[in-house]
């Protein structure tokens, strides 16, 4: 079933508004044999739940049909596999859309196997006395507000929905490396018990998971000597892996951005704590004996990946209804514009405080000095200053306040202040996490098949 | 005084309030310096305005790199923040200008 004794895993997406070129270049003439897309960042789902409620028909990810445009006939000639996330809060649903513009496009009927279960949240419900990963308050004061709860699935599902032999696998909430293991455990037949090569396939997903991040995007600083050849045309990445477990990463000739050690070595350490102890629902992987070597131009080899074996949680993503942030921007130049916009700040407030408004939190930015590092010592007052201002509060009508006395400031506000921004206003939807036992959430993950 | 950009590169990563900074020498030279020198008493100085939590260091030295995990210093966690930068991307920039 393998095209070469390697299987190589193309990674397409590193959220949902990813660059969609580089994943079509891969599909065209990259010799994939499977195409990943990762769409879900934490709060996603959460987000897609709100949309599916308002619109059942969707809840998936909204440009899915932007991408599989892209790749579907190239992954069809090639014979390459696409595995994805952007199933979303409706994975059902992304297959039966995706199959119907397959043959809109008469690409004919395309066999989808979905994988569902990670939606936890009645399972929650009953469970009101779990605790909360954060701040180890219970759930329960997060259940009036709970908008969704979604376990992130492991590779086992994965498999199951790739041995149907679907040429398109969408899901909800899988973690994001088990996108990528489940190819190769499926492909060479590796099991639980088999920690090493679960270690190698589960750090090669790591590295792929946030896409061009390992391929020179996020990257370069070409005065600091850093720099990133033709950084415009970046290529998306891939991982060789073998039946040992062995792992080369690359990219393809004739794309710009790099891979190499650096680049590797500044993803693999990318949103880990303790290294000895990356925990993903597959086996906790220790990256501690992990070495990378150079292996040819844009090509990087991993040795050295341990592991032990899986916990028995997983981990559920809750997402809550947290209120609102209103925002407004304003510029000033030239001389005292800092104190100017210090000024500005001072009378939204008041403005605000006058009308009655209250809020829960406040933060005042002067872009261009403070507003990425904060006020640290040795800042050196800019020519021109942006001023921020975010609060956060329970109502509509305050968030839409501070954008509104923000542009007043216009007429109403210090000189000279230009380029007020429409109001923005945000609907915040936060998340935290909880553990939940295994034999809880097993039992109800399925896996569809959508063919004719 | 060596500017850490001079000697090492990093990349700052996010889960929840919580930021990862990793700080990669670029040689043995700037290994053993990093190693030696960016303590987290350093690192804690730099980021005293930002990250209201402890800093917990870990040495990765097959890659030459350290890896700070920094809690407190999202400002509630990039779902909730009211920063501009809400995943603290730009805060490896703000490690890197850490003089040893």
């Amino acid at each position: 079933m393998s095209k070469t004794a390697t299987l190589r895993i193309g990674a397409g997406s590193s959220f949902a508004d990813d660059r969609i070129a580089p994943a079509a270049d891969l599909a065209e003439r990259g010799a994939i044999d499977y195409l990943v897309f990762e769409c879900l960042a934490e709060r996603t789902v959460a987000r897609e739940n709100q949309t599916r409620r308002k619109d059942p028909s969707k809840g998936y990810t909204p440009r899915m049909l932007d991408r599989l445009e892209a790749v579907l006939p190239a992954c069809l000639r090639n014979d390459v596999k696409i595995v994805s996330n952007m199933g979303a809060a409706n994975p059902i649903g992304a297959a039966e859309l995706a199959r119907a513009h397959a043959r809109d496009c008469g690409l004919g009927d395309i066999h989808c196997a979905v994988v569902t279960g990670d939606d936890v949240s009645e399972l929650l419900r009953r469970q009101p006395q779990l605790r909360l990963m954060e701040s180890g308050e219970p759930l329960e004061s997060l259940l009036p507000a709970m908008v969704s709860a979604n376990a992130y699935l492991g590779a086992d599902a994965v498999c199951r929905a790739i041995a149907t032999g679907a040429r398109l696998v969408l899901t909800g909430r899988v973690a994001d490396p088990s996108l990528f293991l489940a190819p190769a455990m499926h492909h060479f037949g590796w099991s639980y018990d088999d920690l090493q090569r679960l270690a190698a396939g589960t750090a090669a997903g790591h590295l792929l998971e946030c896409c061009a991040q390992v391929s020179g995007g996020c990257f370069g600083d070409r005065l600091g000597g850093k720099d990133v050849p033709d950084l415009a045309r970046l290529g998306f990445p891939f991982a060789d892996i073998d039946a040992d477990g062995s792992v080369v990463i690359g990219k393809l000739d004739g794309t710009g951005g790099r891979v190499d050690v650096a680049t590797c070595t500044e993803q693999l350490l990318y949103e880990i704590h303790d290294p000895a102890d990356y925990i993903t629902p597959d086996c906790v992987l220790d990256i501690t004996g992990l070495d990378l070597f150079s292996a040819g131009a844009d090509r990087v080899r991993m040795t050295g990946a341990r592991a032990r074996p899986r916990t028995p949680t997983y981990k559920v993503t809750v997402g809550y209804d947290d209120g609102y942030i209103g925002e407004g921007q304003i510029s000033y130049a030239g001389e005292h514009a800092l104190d100017r916009a210090r000024w500005a700040a001072e009378v939204v407030r008041e403005r605000l405080a006058d009308r009655g408004f209250s809020y829960r939190e406040t933060r005042v930015d002067y872009i261009g000095m403070s507003s990425l590092h904060g006020m640290g010592g040795g800042r050196v007052e800019p020519y021109e200053v942006r001023l921020r201002i975010a609060m956060r509060c329970d109502s509509r009508k305050a968030a839409e306040a501070v954008g509104f006395e923000t542009r007043a400031l216009h007429v109403n506000g210090p000189g000279g202040g230009g380029g007020g921004s429409d109001p923005i206003v945000k609907e915040v939807l936060a998340v935290q996490s909880v553990l939940i036992p295994r034999e809880q959430v097993d039992p109800q993950v399925r896996i569809t098949e959508l063919r004719s | 005084m060596t500017a850490l950009h001079q000697i090492a590169h990093g990349r700052a990563g996010d889960k929840g309030n919580t930021s990862n900074i990793s700080v990669i020498a670029f040689d043995a030279a700037g290994w053993s310096l990093i190693r030696d020198r960016l303590t987290v008493q350093r690192v804690q100085q730099a980021f005293a305005h930002i990250a209201t939590g402890p800093i917990r260091r870990y040495e990765l030295p097959r890659l030459k790199a350290l890896n700070f995990v920094i809690e407190g210093a999202l400002g509630g966690g990039v779902t909730r923040s009211l920063a501009q930068d809400a995943h603290g991307k730009s805060l490896s920039s703000l490690m890197m200008s850490i003089d040893i």
